[in-house]
């Protein structure tokens, strides 16, 4: 059985600021990281090919330096890693990105070996639209279980998965027949860290590119052409200015009634 | 039974074969270690030979050295006495009464009085051992053996002369007091009559007793007797402060998993130890109830490498694993995540074995072959290769410590000084009133100096020490490649760890930074009048210093911080009762900053109480993460106004305020 993992590079948001003029992300100098998210499902992936033998194929759509992200997929175990990249991918809003990314996971299917699970993070950092893997389970046609924070039981001989969904304030089980696409969240398991040698593989190890020549997509339905989606601004939330409340350093005590008074204030302080 | 040549000859031969090949058993798996060139400065090596091994500097540091010494001194003596004694049985016309009287007669009152002293040395030392041990488990039937056999060699030296001056001639009884003092005064217990029997005796009791201890020698912790000169020898030169790097090429293993992974060294530190605990009895981890105990490490890594040592010649798998929970041969992985790398261990240790490498050296196999490693350690190297600080913070946040203060960058050619921040300078709360004091002090004594900004990186102190030589590598040529860029030549820095990583783990890398403590260039300033203290003196109360392992211990500055503070305060701080080359750490050292601490007491209380002893007002620390443990520590024990404060804070209440 092949297990998918579909994984994003995104800018590190911890650093990304917004240009005020053009509302869009500055990315010049941000340093590029796994999506958090997508690190846990390539960790179930991971599970799954020590648990039961399962080949692990890593995705990603992305312009060419996307490779990073896939080589430290490499580093961590997954068998392949296919980097989606070509101009005509670009400027791709949901809808199109998962038509690309269903497109790569169906000649997987047909070149590797069957598909039983498509595994992505619950959304992306960047994003946030959380719209991708559900995206790519209807272009499939797979199950869609999403916000997966437990696998409770993968048959593989009957073909079905059980998985305990986290939703809020409550946990709900749910059953479906393979193949299966599922979303995770950060409580689904702790990411493994790579070991040296593995590393040094991955270094040398192939990263495979799908262009459009390779999938053969109608370009209406990729790209910026295929993407019906039209941001018309992005900005910062506006944040009322904070107070720095005393000298913390020098009275401690005091700036901390100063607080605990300002919070009774506000009834903010359950008493 | 009188000295029979040929029975003697035949027991020699034999005890000679046991001895050679137990010497040949041991020291040949030192070559299964890696190799490593400790030929360098011979002439340098010869003298430290000389001043450790045989003038037994450290030895000497503890007050029951000064009994080790009569010892060794005595055996190295003595070899005169056994020499002779040994080739007497076998060819009994050889005696050192052949030799010019002007020369025999010195040289027996020479080995009287010696047999005496060692005679009582090993009596002193038996009683220590049993009234008060080094250690508790010092207590062993190994060293109350040799002991024995010592003390039996001593008294049987004493009866063959007794019973030899028993049958000397009346006119020569004054000669033999005068140069015999103490076998005369056995004589005196030997009539004429028994003379022979007791020479027989005595005779057979040194025999025996001697070839017994060079049977047992190879076999026993004694066998230090061989090794530990040597390893003076091939000590490292320089401190020990650093680890050797890694080549990172695929196909190459990283770590020590298993004892042939240590270099020689290593393996001949191991046979080099004689368990003296001096190490154990300053472990801030043992000490503290944690499992780590570098005696035990060093004598586990022996254990193992002789029960493995026949399969690994070999080639084949060992059969006790080098790291785990199997006990004696193996190292717990508890215990090799509790060493704070302060090198306590190796300052104490009389022979210069290095313990704190070869705990980095596992730590190494763990985290980078692997991968396992405490879990609050994944979100810590993530962070130092993401965004290379410890707290995963943005880097474009490293200048908002300066925000309100005009912080020059640094300038190739034209500024001094690169002030290296550092990450806790840069980011945390508390340290980066130590940055503002520093700068502000700089700029009061008009020193040319500028900052990174944005472009610092961690100098990578905590991943090396934590064994994540990886990311230190990439970490370490990134900053290397910076500095050379940026035409650095001199660097500030305000954390000991930073200190030594960019003075002595760089220069592995090729970059020769002069590099300094900000207590020392401070000191410099007053000292040069740059910096003006006539004013006023800070009011700090009754000061303590705490010396942080990085600037001491491992880098030997211990003057620049305290004379800062006389010079701030008038007065110089107290010492705590361990200071100096003695200091206890703060227990944040070695990546332990980053790790929960859940065994035995917390290594940071234990140093504040030893703090609050002296009674007082501030607690003088020159490294921020000594800061940072302090504050924590006197939070946990109500201290109530007892106050945490850097040696440039101090500096800067007197000039500033």
């Amino acid at each position: 059985m092949l297990v998918v993992v579909c994984i994003k590079q995104v800018p590190d948001t911890t650093q990304v600021q917004i240009d005020p003029v053009t509302n869009t992300l500055v990315r010049e100098g941000i340093p590029f990281i796994v999506n958090p998210y997508d690190t846990h499902a390539l960790e179930e992936a991971l599970r799954l090919k020590d648990r039961f033998g399962c080949t692990v194929a890593a995705i990603s759509m992305g312009p060419p330096n996307a490779e990073a992200t896939l080589k430290k997929a490499l580093a961590l175990g997954v068998d392949h890693a296919i980097l989606l990249s070509d101009r005509v991918f670009g400027g791709a809003d949901t809808l199109a990105t998962s038509n690309v990314l269903s497109a790569a996971i169906r000649k997987l299917h047909d070149e590797v070996d069957q598909v039983g699970l498509v595994l992505c993070g619950k959304q992306t950092i960047d994003g946030d639209t959380a719209q991708v893997g559900p995206g790519i389970a209807s272009r499939l046609d797979y199950r869609q279980l999403t916000l997966v924070d437990k696998i409770v039981n993968l048959d593989l001989s009957g073909n079905r998965i059980r998985v305990s969904r986290k939703l809020e304030g409550r946990h709900e089980i749910v059953e479906a027949p393979l193949p299966a696409m599922l979303t995770v969240v950060r409580e689904l398991n702790r990411p493994r860290y790579p070991k040296v040698p593995m590393r040094l593989a991955a270094l040398d190890a192939p990263v495979t590119v799908w262009n459009n020549q390779t999938l053969k997509l109608d370009e209406q339905k990729i790209g910026l052409k295929g993407s019906p989606t039209w941001v018309s601004k992005i900005f910062s939330p506006e944040r009322a200015k904070g107070e720095i409340l005393g000298d913390g350093y020098a009275d401690p005590e005091g700036t901390a009634s100063l607080l605990i008074e300002k919070l009774l204030a506000k009834d903010m302080l359950p008493i | 039974m009188t000295p029979n040549p040929t029975i003697f000859s035949i027991l020699l031969a034999g005890s000679l074969a046991v001895f050679a090949w137990g010497c040949w058993k041991r020291l040949s798996l030192i070559s299964l270690g890696r190799p490593e060139d400790r030929l360098d400065n011979i002439g340098i090596r010869i003298g430290e030979m000389l001043r450790f091994a045989f003038g037994q500097k450290r030895v000497l540091a503890k007050p029951f050295g000064l009994n080790h010494f009569v010892i060794f001194w005595s055996f190295i003596i003595l070899l005169v006495a056994n020499t002779e004694f040994l080739l007497h049985g076998v060819f009994p016309a050889i005696s050192l009464s052949k030799l010019p009287d002007e020369i025999y007669f010195p040289l027996l009152l020479i080995l009287d009085i010696v047999s005496l002293m060692a005679l009582l040395a090993v009596i002193i030392a038996a009683g220590r051992r049993i009234i008060s041990p080094p250690y508790p488990e010092a207590r062993t039937p190994e060293a109350f053996f040799i002991l024995t056999l010592i003390g039996t060699l001593m008294l049987a030296y004493f009866g063959i002369n007794a019973a030899k001056i028993s049958r000397l001639a009346e006119s020569m009884l004054p000669l033999a007091h005068m140069y015999m003092p103490v076998s005369s005064r056995f004589a005196v217990m030997v009539p004429a009559a028994s003379g022979a029997a007791v020479y027989a005796v005595s005779w057979w009791a040194h025999a025996v007793a001697l070839l017994a201890f060079m049977c047992y020698l190879p076999n026993s912790k004694h066998m230090h007797i061989l090794t530990a000169i040597p390893n003076c020898f091939f000590r490292r030169l320089e401190k020990p402060n650093t680890v050797p790097r890694e080549d990172f090429k695929v196909g190459n293993s990283f770590g020590v998993a298993t004892v042939d992974r240590y270099s020689w060294k290593d393996l001949l530190d191991s046979f080099s130890c004689t368990e003296c605990g001096r190490c154990q009895n300053v472990c801030p981890a043992g000490i503290t109830g944690k499992p780590l105990n570098p005696r035990a490490v060093v004598h586990d890594i022996k254990v193992n490498l002789l029960e493995n040592g026949r399969r690994l010649k070999m080639n084949q798998q060992p059969e006790i694993p080098l790291i785990g929970e199997k006990g004696e041969g193996s190292i717990s992985v508890e215990a090799i995540w509790a060493c704070t790398t302060c090198g306590a261990c190796m300052e104490a240790c009389p022979v210069f074995i290095e313990q704190m490498p070869k705990i980095i050296q596992l730590r190494r196999h763990l985290v980078e072959t692997e991968a396992e490693f405490p879990e609050e350690l994944l979100n810590l190297f993530e962070n130092m290769e993401g965004r290379s600080n410890p707290w995963g913070i943005a880097p474009s946040e490293r200048t908002k410590w300066c925000s309100q203060l005009e912080v020059k960058p640094f300038e190739k050619n034209t500024t001094e000084y690169l002030l290296y921040v550092g990450c806790a300078g840069s980011f945390d709360s508390r340290s980066k009133h130590v940055s503002v004091a520093v700068s502000q002090l700089l700029d009061k004594a008009g020193v040319s100096w500028g900052i990174l900004g944005k472009d610092e990186k961690c100098c990578g102190d905590s991943v090396r020490r934590l064994g994540n030589e990886y990311v230190f590598d990439k970490m370490a040529q990134e900053n290397v490649a910076l500095f050379r860029e940026r035409g650095v030549k001199k660097v500030i820095t305000q954390c000991p760890h930073c200190f030594s990583t960019l003075k002595n783990d760089y220069r592995q890398y090729g970059l020769e930074l002069e590099v300094i403590h900000h207590s020392e260039l401070l000191r410099n300033l007053v000292q040069d009048g740059r910096l003006k203290l006539d004013k006023t003196t800070a009011e700090m109360g009754t000061t303590v210093f705490h010396d942080s392992c990085y600037l001491g211990r491992h880098n030997d500055v211990y003057d620049a911080p305290r004379e800062v503070i006389e010079m701030a305060t008038g007065t110089a701080p107290a010492e705590m009762g361990r200071n100096r080359g003695n200091a206890f750490c703060c227990g944040a050292g070695g990546g332990r900053m980053w790790m929960e601490e859940h065994t035995g007491e917390r290594i940071n209380l234990t140093r504040v109480k030893e703090a609050l002893e002296e009674k007082p007002d501030t607690i003088c620390v020159a490294c921020p993460y000594c800061l940072t443990m302090f504050e924590d520590g006197l939070k946990d024990v109500n201290a109530g106004s007892v106050r945490v404060r850097d040696v440039a804070e101090v500096m800067a209440e007197a000039i500033l305020r």
